[in-house]
Parts: C-alpha cells; sequence; structure tokens
C-alpha cells in the first residue's frame, strides 16, 4: 500500500516538512554539531551541569560522537525543582521572552524559560507535528488545552497559529459553551487533553448535539497518557481522527514529538531533541527496539539548556523506518510514565490497565480515579468511576451488575482484588483538564 | 398507557435527595411521586414528574445522571385486600421489578406504581382485568 500520509494533493512532501525527511547522516551530523554546543553552553553558564560534569571528570570537548552522550550527567524533575526559579537558565533574564510553570501541586512548582528564537523553535516543531498529523491551514481549531503557566495552551496554539490556521483559544472549562463554538464556528479541528474531549463528547450527547454531524475531521491530543481504547472511543463517538503529541514543559512544551497520518509511533523532531532510552534501574542507553526509560536532551534550545533529562516515561525507540518515509525516529506511544506506576501489594499497576478495563467492560469511557488507602492493615485500591446518563438503570441490579462488571474486568488485568465505588458525575477532581488519576492516602511504613 | 418514570443515580451521602428535589422545584418540574432505593454506596431515586424530559435536562445541567424508564400505574382499592386482589389477576403471573405507592388518589382509588419487566405484556394483562392502567394525561391532569 503506497501512503500518501505526508504528501499534500499533489502527491510532494510540503517545504516545511522536509527536516523530517533529512537524510539520515546529516541529521546525525546537524546533532552532533548542536549537542556539542548545547553541552558548552550548558557547561558554561548554569552552575548545576558544570558541577555535576566537573564530578564525573567530563569536559565539553569530550563529546566528539553521539555516543559521547553517555558520559554526560543525567537531569531529572528535582533538578529544576532545587534551583527554583532561575537557577538552570543560561541566559540573562532580559532575553527571555516567555515563563511556563508547572501548577506545583507537589510542592514548589518548576519554571522554563525560552528566548524568543526558543518561541519560534517551539512553535515551528509543533507546526510540523500537525503537518505530520494532516492539520492544515484551511483549520478552524478549538484549543481547549488550558491557557496559562502550563504549556499545554499556548504551546498548541504557537503551532497552530504557525501553519495559519484560524485558533480558537478558549482554553479549558465551560463544556456547554465548548459545545456551542464548535458547532457554531464551524470548527475542523481540536486539540487538548483526551480526558476533557471525553468529557465535551458527555456533554455534547447530554445537550442532543451529534459530534460525528459537524465539520470536526481532527484532534490533537496529549499531555496526559492516553490508550488506544481511549483513542478508540474518541473516534467511534466523534467520527474524527486523534493523534498524539508528545512533550513535557522541562523540554519545551509539546512538540516534542508527534505522530505523523501513520499513527505508527511518535516521530521525535531530532534535529531538536536527542533521544535516549535508559534502564531505569542500571541507568545503561539501551539499544533501539528496547524498552526503558525516555531520556531527551535539548539540541537547540537557549534560554535553558537541558541535557540527559529523565523523563519518566517508560517506551521504545522504534528499529524500523515509519512508512511516511521520515527519516526523524519513533518512540512507541507513552502508555506508562514510571512514576504513575503503583505498587499494590508486590504487583505493578498503572493507570492505562485500568482504562483499558473499564473500556473493555461497558465500551464506554467513564471518568475514573484510583485511591490507594489502608484498612485493617491492608492496603486496598479503590477504583472510582463516575456514572454517566447511559449507565443509568432504574433497577438495583443493574446497578449493582455495572459495579460487578467493572469490578471483574479490572480485576481480570490487574491480577488483585479492588473495590469499585459508582460515583455521579463531575464528582471526581480534574485539574488544568488534566485528569487526576490517583490519590494515595496509604500508610506509610 | 405507560407512564414514564425518572431515576437518577446519587451517591449515598447527604443532602443529595435535597439537591435532586431543589433542581426540580427551581425548575418548576412538579413531583408527583418518589421512592428511593439504596446499596450502601449509592442509590437511585424513582420519580414521577410532569415533565420528565425536562426533569432528566435539569439534573443533567445539576451534575446528575438520570434515565427515562416505562412504569405502569394502577388504581387499587384502599380496603383489607386490595392488593393481593390486584396480583391474583393475570398481572400476577408477570414479573414485577418493584413498586411502590403514589400517595394521591384518583377517583377515589389509591394509586400503585408498578415496574414490570415486560410493561407492554403486563399492560395486556391488565386489559383483562378490572384493573385499567390510568395513562399518562389522566395522571398528569392536575399538574
Amino acid at each position: 500500500m503506497r501512503s500518501t500520509a505526508w504528501n499534500d494533493e499533489e502527491n510532494r512532501v510540503l517545504p516545511e516538512m522536509a527536516l523530517d525527511f533529512m537524510p539520515e547522516d546529516k541529521l546525525r551530523e546537524l546533532q552532533l554539531q548542536r549537542l556539542r554546543a548545547t553541552v558548552k553552553l550548558a557547561y558554561e553558564k548554569v552552575p548545576l551541569f558544570r558541577e555535576r560534569m566537573d564530578e564525573k571528570g567530563v569536559k565539553p570537548d569530550d563529546i566528539k560522537t553521539l555516543a559521547d552522550i553517555s558520559k554526560v550527567p543525567f537531569s531529572m524533575k528535582k533538578d529544576l525543582r532545587d534551583t527554583y526559579p532561575y537557577g538552570l537558565f543560561a541566559v540573562d533574564l532580559s532575553e527571555v521572552v516567555r515563563l511556563h510553570a508547572s501548577s506545583g501541586t507537589t510542592g514548589k512548582p518548576i519554571v522554563v524559560g525560552y528566548t524568543k528564537e526558543d518561541m519560534e523553535v517551539w512553535a515551528q516543531v509543533v507546526k510540523r507535528g500537525l503537518l505530520a498529523c494532516g492539520f492544515r491551514s484551511t483549520d478552524i481549531v478549538q484549543n481547549f488545552y488550558g491557557y496559562g503557566l502550563f504549556t499545554g495552551g499556548l504551546g498548541i496554539h504557537g503551532g497552530f497559529e504557525a501553519l495559519g490556521a484560524t485558533v480558537i483559544p478558549i482554553s479549558g472549562g465551560n463544556t456547554e459553551r465548548q459545545v456551542m463554538l464548535m458547532k457554531d464556528f464551524g470548527v475542523t479541528a481540536v486539540g487538548g487533553t483526551p480526558s476533557y474531549f471525553v468529557r465535551i463528547i458527555d456533554v455534547a450527547e447530554k445537550m442532543g448535539v451529534d459530534i460525528r454531524s459537524l465539520n470536526v475531521k481532527r484532534g490533537i491530543f496529549g499531555a496526559e497518557p492516553w490508550s488506544d481504547g481511549m483513542r478508540d472511543y474518541i473516534e467511534e463517538k466523534t467520527g474524527i481522527k486523534a493523534y498524539d503529541i508528545y512533550g513535557l514543559s522541562e523540554i519545551v512544551g509539546p512538540g516534542v514529538g508527534c505522530e505523523c497520518e501513520c499513527r505508527d509511533g511518535i516521530h521525535i523532531f531530532e534535529d531538536h531533541f536527542y533521544p535516549e532510552i535508559i534502564d531505569p534501574e542500571t541507568l545503561e542507553p539501551l539499544p533501539d527496539g528496547e524498552e526503558g526509560e525516555l531520556v531527551i536532551s535539548t539540541l537547540s534550545k537557549k534560554a535553558m539548556p537541558i541535557l540527559r533529562y529523565r523523563t519518566r516515561d517508560i517506551t521504545a525507540i522504534e528499529k524500523t523506518k515509519c512508512k511516511c518515509g521520515r527519516t526523524i525516529r519513533r518512540i512507541r506511544r507513552i502508555g506508562r510514565r514510571s512514576d504513575d506506576m503503583i505498587i499494590m501489594r508486590g504487583v505493578n499497576v498503572f493507570p492505562s490497565q485500568i482504562e483499558t478495563a473499564l473500556l473493555r467492560a461497558e465500551k464506554a469511557l467513564p471518568h475514573y480515579q484510583i485511591v490507594l488507602d489502608t484498612k485493617n492493615n491492608m492496603d486496598t485500591l479503590e477504583v472510582k468511576v463516575e456514572v454517566s446518563r447511559d449507565m443509568v438503570s432504574d433497577s438495583m441490579g443493574a446497578m449493582e451488575q455495572l459495579n460487578k462488571k467493572f469490578k471483574h474486568s479490572i480485576e481480570q488485568i490487574l491480577g488483585i482484588s479492588v473495590i469499585v465505588t459508582l460515583c455521579e458525575p463531575d464528582s471526581l477532581p480534574r485539574s488544568e483538564g488534566k485528569a487526576k488519576r490517583v490519590v494515595d492516602n496509604r500508610k506509610k511504613m | 398507557m405507560k407512564i414514564p418514570q425518572v431515576s437518577v443515580f446519587v451517591s449515598n451521602r447527604p443532602g443529595r435527595l435535597q439537591a435532586v428535589c431543589r433542581s426540580l422545584a427551581d425548575a418548576g418540574v412538579n413531583l408527583l411521586s418518589l421512592t428511593l432505593a439504596d446499596s450502601g454506596e449509592f442509590g437511585l431515586i424513582r420519580l414521577i414528574v410532569n415533565n420528565p424530559e425536562k426533569a432528566v435536562d435539569v439534573l443533567a445541567k445539576a451534575g446528575l445522571s438520570a434515565t427515562i424508564t416505562d412504569v405502569v400505574a394502577c388504581p387499587v382499592n384502599a380496603a383489607i385486600g386490595g392488593l393481593a386482589e390486584l396480583l391474583s389477576t393475570a398481572v400476577g403471573s408477570q414479573q414485577i421489578d418493584y413498586m411502590y405507592a403514589y400517595p394521591s388518589t384518583l377517583n377515589g382509588s389509591n394509586i400503585m406504581i408498578l415496574r414490570f419487566q415486560d410493561t407492554d405484556k403486563a399492560i395486556e394483562a391488565l386489559k383483562a382485568t378490572n384493573f385499567k392502567a390510568i395513562d399518562k394525561e389522566e395522571l398528569f391532569k392536575n399538574t
């Protein structure tokens, strides 16, 4: 089958996409040159990176090949917290044109900065991702990623604007209005967190609006791991094509990587971000094809170069070439993050498994939350599931059956016993449009 | 002959019944009858109201999931043995999921709300008896 994924109507690669198809040797050459410059910048301007490199006895000039990156020390989220707010900046604040920060729900927020050039790169990588997924300048885009300190909203906004699309910066919330504007403005594309879009689908149904009958054709989703089951659910309910964009604020925000029309993994924009997979235990680099923790180094960031950042995302770099012909490598879609992992009575549990189980049981994707607790010295795992309109019955027996069905499906996948509690709609917390999936109330030993 | 009944899913905690009643009242929905069923964590509030579709919309806006199912309203004699008499007819052989009383009278009879597994069959069975299922218009005529 011949893929037309990356072709426009005239069947050629659009000029804006050329960087995705760079000959591999040229790409590696560019990466090495940029890596050397980034390591040098970090060493000279950022005390934390210099101290770490000095400790290991590594100098910027020791980076002679791309493989030499393994000599460079790692960085992690804690480093951003410890140097709060500007400790990792490599330029004077006068050159910084934008600051973003995490919500800081677990202590001090992390702060990231961008120079004017960084902002341009950011918009360009998001734009390349959007082009790869078939979004075009003719799109009318409803962007319900949260706007503000969160990188999602303004990051995706910048990409669509660079693309020349018509952007509606609606941000998250006020779901009935989201549905109204989607219809009235003739929206052709949407962007946001997948969990919030599922919410919009619910509300649209309640309002008697069938998204399938609207003009929406494509959606770009990210900022939280989402399963293939969730994608199928979204596509079935709305008739749109749903694409995954990957990113993290520490590196740039959304746009570190993105799917293409083939939807067979996430292409990393390797000319700006260098991906590695490491064994999270031994910290040794793993060859392409093997699963481990994704580590990313920025290659062109000026305000805040980041070396070998441990993302906590578990994935693998694909060995094979994508059908689309892009030379930039792909990682597998992120199904789980190492810090999302719950260890429950010695069993590893990921929220994505629970999502799969719920979908299997009901062919619907209710909003859910996992609550861990200790009762009578036993750790318990409770899954709270919001009951949508389609799930309500007038029969108590049917409601109890629903509860049992969820419980059975989850237990089959996890292999441990769980408690399922049916809850009212909107009773589970959501933050910045990102679902808060896990609450751990267990007594720490 | 079928009467639409609204069932609302609620968490089993204080104030939920109040929330349901308040939303309906504020929207001008008239509540004719109500029954509660509960199971530890959650409950179902079953309502007969004058405007079921509106009730479901109003409840959805208040963040509550509700659904409409058909039930049968049937007059029974308030005297001893009234309900037994109804159930001794062909209706009694139908699978009844639950029933509850509608606390007012219509033409001098008390009313029972019955939920059958097969509503159509039950209405058919009722036709052969002296108990006539009450239709929606009649039930709501004073509301």
